[in-house]
């Protein structure tokens, strides 16, 4: 199970998002490995993840990726990030 | 420590009314004030701002700005503007009152701080002792105190 974490810049946003995607994950004990990468690297990639975490300016620009592209409000909210990632992988 | 990233000048409390270019500029340019950053830096995050529109409010009444790194990274480094006058972005977590600037030389060297960071945030009594804060010196004891 691959997870992108996805800023701008791929250093910022994206950095604590995959911090926080982990914490969430392992509270609800599912294996992943959560991986930090810009924009660019997430629409160049050829190793596509199956779930791919933004913040909602971003989800847009994501649009025709083959991965499910899941909006986050809060990058800090625990329960919202978990409650997401459930609802898409448990 | 957190601390070690911020220089003398990187906290600041405005009661100025700015809009949110505005705000994210002068934060960003507190990073110029200590010398962590060139100008260049501050027209970079401006431009991703305007590219991506406002994805760096990454929570309520937050934003984190920052660009890649690039030549116009000096050291890696932090800073805080605090609005008194929340102003809007046009993301979903309007109001923004703490605007954060980060810069870092690659893409590891702050990855410690964000850490740090990214704990701290994590508290609901932190970012709400931030949020009441209207003293830079109250500000830096609450990000810099070693409690989480």
């Amino acid at each position: 199970m691959l997870i992108y974490a996805v800023c701008g810049a791929g250093i910022g946003t994206s950095v604590l998002l995959k911090a926080n995607a982990e914490r969430a994950l392992s509270m609800l004990g599912i294996e992943g490995e959560v991986r930090a990468v810009s924009l660019e690297d997430a629409r160049g990639t050829h190793q596509m993840a199956q779930v791919v975490l933004a913040t909602p300016e971003l989800v847009e620009k994501l649009a025709g990726i083959p991965a499910e592209v899941i909006a986050i409000n809060n990058i800090f909210d625990l329960g919202e990030l978990g409650e997401k990632l459930q609802a898409s992988l448990g | 420590m957190l601390a070690n990233y911020f220089g003398p000048n990187s906290i600041k409390v405005t009661s100025a009314e700015l809009s949110f270019e505005d705000a994210v500029a002068q934060a960003t340019g507190l990073l110029v004030l200590d010398q962590k950053a060139t100008d260049d830096y501050v027209d970079e995050v401006l431009t991703s701002l305007e590219e991506l529109g406002p994805y760096f409010v990454v929570a309520p009444q937050i934003a984190i700005a920052h660009s890649k790194p690039s030549t116009s990274v000096v050291t890696t480094g932090m800073a805080l503007l605090k609005l008194k006058s929340p102003c809007n972005s046009g993301s979903a977590n309007d109001p923004v009152s703490l605007v954060f600037a980060l810069c870092s030389v690659n893409a590891d060297d702050h990855l410690q701080l964000l850490a740090e960071f990214g704990e701290k945030l994590s508290s609901d009594s932190v970012m709400n002792s931030l949020l009441n804060a209207s003293a830079e010196s109250v500000i830096a004891e609450i990000l810099f105190e070693n409690q989480v």
